[in-house]
């Protein structure tokens, strides 16, 4: 059977805009329904006032104070611990096995599923050594979590500062830190940054982590060894036993104008961020 | 050696550790949730695991085979919708459209990794299992309702690795196969795609990994039964859930037996990251 190419050509690429736009439109659908919904029920006391009555009333201030105060402490730890082992394999070594243990053990620890991170904090951080359900055994947690990424994109960041930019340090008696922290480092900073602000999203996201390390108690936190809620838990936990529909809408319009807010900065960064250096 | 070098050798040193801390702690996960997860598995047996049908963990009874068919399942459903929504979104993006429609179009999908999974499980609730139930009939918590949501969910995956794939893909291949008069589409599919094959099923098999590791979206449409489904309508349980269902107050015995099904699921993992791996890498050397 001959079909003619050219009209081939035209069904086959408006298969392709139809497959592509439905995709679009799942996205939009989620985001306007959730709030559309949640919207409405949002106002300065929903999100300045504890739950109440197991989250039946009152709003979800405690759930965003566990939200942040998990984030930061992941953030605290992975970064560091990104960033240097960026700095180490764009800036001190040349390819070799090492770096390739290295690079596969981040890809591997980036495909293990969050509910594996889960059982994994629980039975360490939880159990093991006794920090009970609290925000610090939901920090450490995440971060192993976020490390991967923070990993991945800080050292594109890395790579994407011009070569000649070192030489010119290294020429003028910079020893390598130093070019590495007065140069390369403030120039890579943008990039860096940009994948720090992606991991924040992951991290107000998750929930199956979460909800075995840091718990899901719902009084205010007062230091990192308290349990305590994330926005994500909190959303889960009302919708999943039906307790508030209307506090469920409202906490996942929080959640999704958080996430559309910082996949925005990040967007915009990142965009910066190619453009001064292409 | 002065004081500047030293230093400078203490500071690489410090990175080198630094560096380190991805893979222990890979090692380290590794360790624990099969230390955790063995021993019972050891005392009943492999096969009583891998091919029991029944699951009462608090009778020892530790089946774990309708849990391993209903992960299996919803993730080859998933890829009913992942790989031509996902293919079908990279090939339009990198070959079909223009650059100004592509700098709109990617960063939008690319905020489809960012919506929680709890999220994507809510609207599956919401809108997708009362669809399921009015129209095809059934509990509609189902396979169907999870195969459709992890579907979608595993979408930015594919799309995301695809796209890199067949932009890795030289121009002068397709500029050759255009100037022999051949059309964009017998170029894509004769040329670009044959090309950027290995990086393609990379991304679906990453794709499949994370359809198998969704716990919060399966748990909430999948519906949880232990049972081995008859139908894509049946609701079915996966591993994942198995653990986040019961991890709240299991204890002893029961809690080593959640550990094992940890263990089985990260076995499954890393044979799907390592062969995508592999083809990834393979693909990369052919070029």
């Amino acid at each position: 059977m001959y079909i003619n190419p050219k009209l081939e050509q035209k069904v086959v690429q408006s298969i392709l805009w139809l497959f592509t736009l439905i995709t679009i439109f799942i996205l939009f659908f989620i985001i306007f329904y959730i709030l559309r919904k949640g919207l409405p029920v949002l106002n300065y006391a929903f999100l300045t006032t504890n739950p109440l009555d197991m989250g039946k009333s009152g709003g979800i201030y405690s759930t965003i104070i566990g939200t942040i105060a998990l984030t930061i402490g992941a953030l605290l730890v992975a970064t560091p611990l990104g960033v240097g082992t960026a700095i180490y394999l764009n800036e001190y070594t040349r390819e070799s096995k090492m770096t390739k243990v290295i690079r596969f053990g981040s890809e591997c620890l980036a495909g293990i599923p969050s509910i594996i991170f889960g059982l994994f904090g629980f039975i360490l951080f939880v159990t093991k050594l006794k920090m009970g359900w609290s925000i610090l055994s939901g920090s450490l947690t995440m971060a192993f979590m976020l490390l991967p990424t923070i990993i991945r994109t800080s050292e594109e960041a890395l790579k994407s500062v011009p070569y000649n930019y070192r030489e010119v340090s290294y020429s003028l008696g910079g020893t390598r830190w130093q070019t590495v922290t007065k140069v390369v480092f403030p120039s890579a900073l943008p990039g860096i940054l940009t994948g720090i602000i992606l991991s924040i999203g992951r991290s107000v996201g998750e929930t199956a982590a979460t909800i075995f390390t840091a718990g899901s108690a719902l009084r205010m936190p007062t230091s990192i060894f308290s349990s305590s809620r994330t926005m994500a838990v909190h959303f889960y936990i009302l919708a999943r036993e039906g307790i508030s529909m209307p506090n469920a809408y409202g906490t996942a319009a929080v959640l999704i104008i958080t996430i559309l807010f910082i996949n925005i900065i990040s967007y915009r960064m990142m965009h910066q961020y190619i453009k001064k250096y292409s | 050696m002065n004081r500047i070098e030293r230093n400078e050798k203490l500071i690489e040193l410090a990175l080198l550790v630094l560096a380190f801390s991805a893979v222990s702690i890979l090692v380290v996960i590794t360790l624990f949730i099969f230390k955790e997860g063995t021993p019972i598995m050891f005392k009943y047996g492999f096969k009583n695991f891998l091919l029991g049908t029944d699951w009462y963990p608090t009778e020892q009874s530790f089946g774990l085979l309708s849990m391993i068919i209903g992960s299996i399942m919803v993730t080859i459903g998933s890829l009913f919708i992942g790989i031509p929504f996902g293919l079908a979104c990279a090939i339009f993006l990198t070959e079909f459209s223009t650059k100004r429609i592509r700098q709109i179009i990617k960063p939008i999908i690319e905020l489809l990794a960012g919506i929680p999974s709890v999220v994507y499980g809510f609207m599956g609730v919401i809108i997708l299992v009362p669809f399921i139930r009015e129209r095809f009939g059934g509990p509609g918590f189902s396979v169907l309702a999870a195969s459709i949501i992890l579907g979608i969910m595993i979408l930015p995956t594919i799309i995301s690795i695809s796209i890199d794939s067949l932009q890795a893909v030289p121009r002068s291949y397709r500029e050759g196969s255009i100037a022999l008069g051949a059309t964009k589409w017998q170029t894509t599919k004769m040329v670009t795609l044959p090309a950027a094959k290995s990086g393609i099923i990379a991304s679906i098999i990453l794709g499949m990994g994370r359809a198998i590791g969704e716990t919060m979206a399966t748990i909430m449409i999948a519906g949880n039964a232990v049972m081995i489904p008859h139908s894509i309508l049946d609701p079915v349980r996966t591993l994942t859930s198995n653990i986040a269902l019961e991890m709240g107050y299991a204890s002893g015995e029961h809690r080593q037996a959640l550990f094992a099904t940890g263990v089985i699921l990260f076995i499954i993992i890393m044979i799907l990251n390592t062969i995508a791996n592999t083809t990834s890498a393979k693909g990369k050397a052919a070029k």
